[in-house]
C-alpha cells in the first residue's frame, strides 16, 4: 500500500533521513521506533507531504506521491495525526472534527462518520460546543484522532500518541489504535513507548540516526538483545 | 431575541437624522463609519486570519484616489505626440472602480507576501503603503501631488434628467455610509461563517495543522487579502467624495495606527469589535475637542488604550459578551448537553 525506497530528507544542511526504505502492506499496523532525532516524525511529515523529500520515492496504492502536497496527499486517504495532540484551542470540538473533513464534500458521508466518532468518543460529544484548549490533554489526543478519522483515511500516520499521557489514557490510546486497525484502516504508528508499540504492531522498523537499523516482527525485536539493552531498559 | 436586538439597532441607526439636527454631530457619525468600515476590514485579515496589515490605508487611499480620478476625469502625457485621455465617469462607477482597483492591490500584495507571511506581510504592507503615498505625492501629473484633487463631485441617486438627488448634505451622505457599513458586515460575516473562513481561523490558530487538513494556505490568505482591500478601498471612496478633496496625507501611518487600536481595543476577531471601537475612538476626538488641546488627546487616547489593552486584553466585545454569558445564560453544567 505505500512504498517507500530511497528517502533523504534535509533540514538545511542536516540531513534527517538517510536512504529510508520502509513498506507498510494493506491493513497492518507497523511501528517505528528509536531515539528522539532518528528521523521517525520526519519520515511521517515526508509521507503527508509537510517536509520534501530530497531523494528517494514515496508510492501510495501505485501513485508517486513524492512531491503531491499535503492536500493531494490527504485526498488521496493518508491522515496524519501529528504529534503533541494539536487541536485548534479557540475553536470548539465540533468544528475541529469539522475542520478534519475539510476536503470532503459528502454531507451524508460526514454526518455518519460524525456520528460514529460520537459514539466512540462520547466524551467528544458532551463537549461538541466547548473550545477545544479547555479539553484536557487525554481529550485533546481523543479530538485529534477524531478528527483525523473524519477524513475517512485509508492510512493513518500517528506520531507520538502516547506523549504526555497519563498511564490509563496511554493504555486507552492503544486500544483505540488497534480498534482503528481493526476496523480496515491501516496505520502507520511512531512511538517512543517501544515496549508498549511493539507488542502492539504486525511489523516494526528501528530507526537509528536517520537510517533503518533493524526491522522485523514486533516479538523478534522484543527479543533482539540490541533493542533490549537501547529501547526496552535492559 | 438576538435578531430583535439586532433589528433594535439598526432602527436606532436608521432614525438618528430623524431627531439629530446637530449637522456637526451628523458629521461626525458619517466620520466615523467611514473608519468603522476601514476597521472591519482590517480586522478580516488581522482577527481572522491573524496576518497584520500595517500599510492598510493604503487600499483605503487607493480606494479613495480611483474613485477621485475617475469621476473628475484625467488625461496623461504618455508620449510627446500622444496623450491619453479619460473622460469624467459617474461617481458611481467612479466608486466602484476603486473598490476594484484596491481589491487588485490586495491580490498583488497578497501574492507577493503570503509566501512567507508573518513579519514580512507587516513589512510589505508597511513599505507599500509608504511606497503609494510617495507616488500620490510626485506624481502630479496625476494626483496633483501635495496640491491635492479638489471639486470631487459627491455621489448622486436618482434617473438624470427626471429626478436627481445630490448629496451635498449630510443626511444622504449619512444613509450611504450606514447602508454601505450594513453591507460590508453582511459580507464579512457570511464570510467569516462559510467554510473558507472556517479555514482562515484554523490558519490563525495552527497554520501547520491546517495545512495537513487540507486548508490550502496562500489561497485562502490571499482572498481574505482582497476582500479586506475592496472593502478598504470602499471607505476611501466614501470618504473622497463625502470630504470632496483627498490628498496624499490620506496614506499617513497614523491613520493605519487609528484602525489597528480601534480593532484591537473593541476585540479582535469578532465581528462587532470594530464598530465599538470605531464609536469610542471616532467619536472620542470630538467629544474631547472641548476640553482638552489636541496634544492631550493622543494623551488621553494612549492611557485609554493602554487601559483597555491591559484590563481587556481580548477587546472590548469578547469581555462584555462573557462577562453577559456569566450574568445572565448560566453556563451548560454537566449533564445539561446529555439530556
Amino acid at each position: 500500500m505505500l512504498e517507500i525506497t530511497g528517502l533523504h530528507c534535509r533540514y538545511g544542511k542536516v540531513s534527517a533521513l538517510r536512504d529510508l526504505s520502509i513498506e507498510v502492506r494493506q491493513g497492518e499496523l507497523v511501528t517505528l521506533i528509536g531515539a528522539n532525532g532518528a528521523g521517525k516524525t520526519t519520515t511521517l511529515k515526508a509521507i503527508s507531504g509537510i517536509v520534501p523529500a530530497a531523494a528517494g520515492r514515496i508510492v501510495f496504492d501505485g501513485e508517486d506521491v513524492t512531491h503531491a502536497g499535503p492536500r493531494a496527499i490527504l485526498a488521496k486517504g493518508i491522515a496524519h495525526c501529528p504529534e503533541g495532540r494539536h487541536v485548534f484551542p479557540y475553536m470548539t470540538v465540533q468544528e475541529n472534527l469539522d475542520m478534519g473533513c475539510y476536503l470532503r464534500r459528502d454531507a451524508d458521508g460526514i454526518a455518519e462518520d460524525l456520528n460514529r466518532i460520537f459514539e466512540r468518543f462520547p466524551v467528544l460529544s458532551e463537549r461538541r460546543r466547548q473550545a477545544a484548549g479547555t479539553l484536557s490533554g487525554g481529550e485533546q489526543q481523543m479530538l485529534a484522532i477524531g478528527r483525523a478519522l473524519m477524513s475517512r483515511p485509508r492510512l493513518i500516520l500517528f506520531d507520538e500518541p502516547s506523549l504526555g499521557l497519563a498511564p490509563n489514557l496511554v493504555e486507552t490510546t492503544f486500544e483505540i489504535i488497534s480498534e482503528i486497525r481493526a476496523q480496515g484502516v491501516t496505520v502507520l504508528l511512531v512511538e517512543q513507548n517501544a515496549y508498549a508499540a511493539l507488542e502492539l504492531c504486525d511489523r516494526c522498523y528501528l530507526l537509528e540516526s536517520g537510517e533503518v537499523t533493524l526491522t522485523g516482527s514486533g516479538q523478534e525485536l522484543l527479543d533482539n538483545p540490541h533493542v533490549k539493552e537501547a529501547y526496552l531498559g535492559g | 431575541m438576538n435578531r430583535w436586538a439586532t433589528g433594535l439597532w439598526v432602527g436606532f441607526l436608521f432614525s438618528i437624522p430623524l431627531w439629530m439636527t446637530d449637522q456637526y454631530y451628523l458629521h461626525i457619525l458619517i466620520v466615523a463609519g467611514i473608519f468603522i468600515i476601514a476597521a472591519m476590514s482590517l480586522n478580516l485579515l488581522l482577527g481572522y486570519t491573524g496576518q497584520l496589515s500595517l500599510g492598510h490605508v493604503a487600499f483605503f487611499g487607493i480606494g479613495g484616489y480611483t474613485s477621485a480620478l475617475v469621476s473628475l476625469g484625467f488625461d496623461l502625457e504618455l508620449t510627446d505626440s500622444y496623450t491619453f485621455v479619460f473622460p469624467a465617469q459617474p461617481v458611481w462607477i467612479a466608486f466602484l472602480a476603486g473598490i476594484v482597483v484596491a481589491g487588485f492591490f490586495g491580490w498583488l500584495i497578497g501574492k507577493i507576501s503570503f509566501k512567507v507571511r508573518g513579519a514580512y506581510f507587516v513589512i510589505v504592507t508597511i513599505s507599500f503603503a509608504e511606497v503609494v503615498r510617495l507616488v500620490a505625492l510626485n506624481w502630479i501629473d496625476l494626483t496633483e501631488g501635495p496640491m491635492a484633487l479638489n471639486n470631487i463631485p459627491p455621489f448622486t441617486l436618482g434617473v438624470p434628467g427626471l429626478w436627481e438627488l445630490t448629496f451635498w448634505r449630510k443626511i444622504p451622505n449619512y444613509y450611504l455610509v450606514l447602508v454601505t457599513c450594513i453591507l460590508s458586515y453582511v459580507v464579512i460575516a457570511r464570510l467569516v461563517g462559510s467554510r473558507l473562513g472556517r479555514a482562515m481561523i484554523a490558519l490563525r490558530e495552527n497554520e501547520p495543522l491546517a495545512a495537513s487538513v487540507g486548508v490550502d494556505v496562500t489561497r485562502s490568505l490571499v482572498l481574505a487579502a482582497v476582500v479586506s482591500a475592496a472593502i478598504a478601498g470602499a471607505a476611501g471612496g466614501l470618504y473622497t467624495h463625502y470630504i470632496r478633496i483627498i490628498d496624499p496625507d490620506v496614506f499617513l501611518f497614523i491613520y493605519t495606527v487609528t484602525m489597528v487600536i480601534m480593532v484591537v481595543t473593541g476585540g479582535k476577531g469578532t465581528l462587532a469589535g470594530p464598530i465599538v471601537g470605531g464609536l469610542i475612538f471616532g467619536i472620542l476626538p470630538e467629544a474631547l475637542r472641548e476640553v482638552a488641546s489636541p496634544e492631550m488627546q493622543w494623551v488621553i487616547y494612549g492611557v485609554l488604550m493602554i487601559l483597555i489593552v491591559y484590563f481587556l486584553p481580548d477587546g472590548i466585545v469578547p469581555a462584555v459578551s462573557s462577562w453577559w454569558k456569566e450574568r445572565f445564560d448560566a453556563p451548560p453544567k454537566t449533564g445539561e448537553e446529555r439530556a
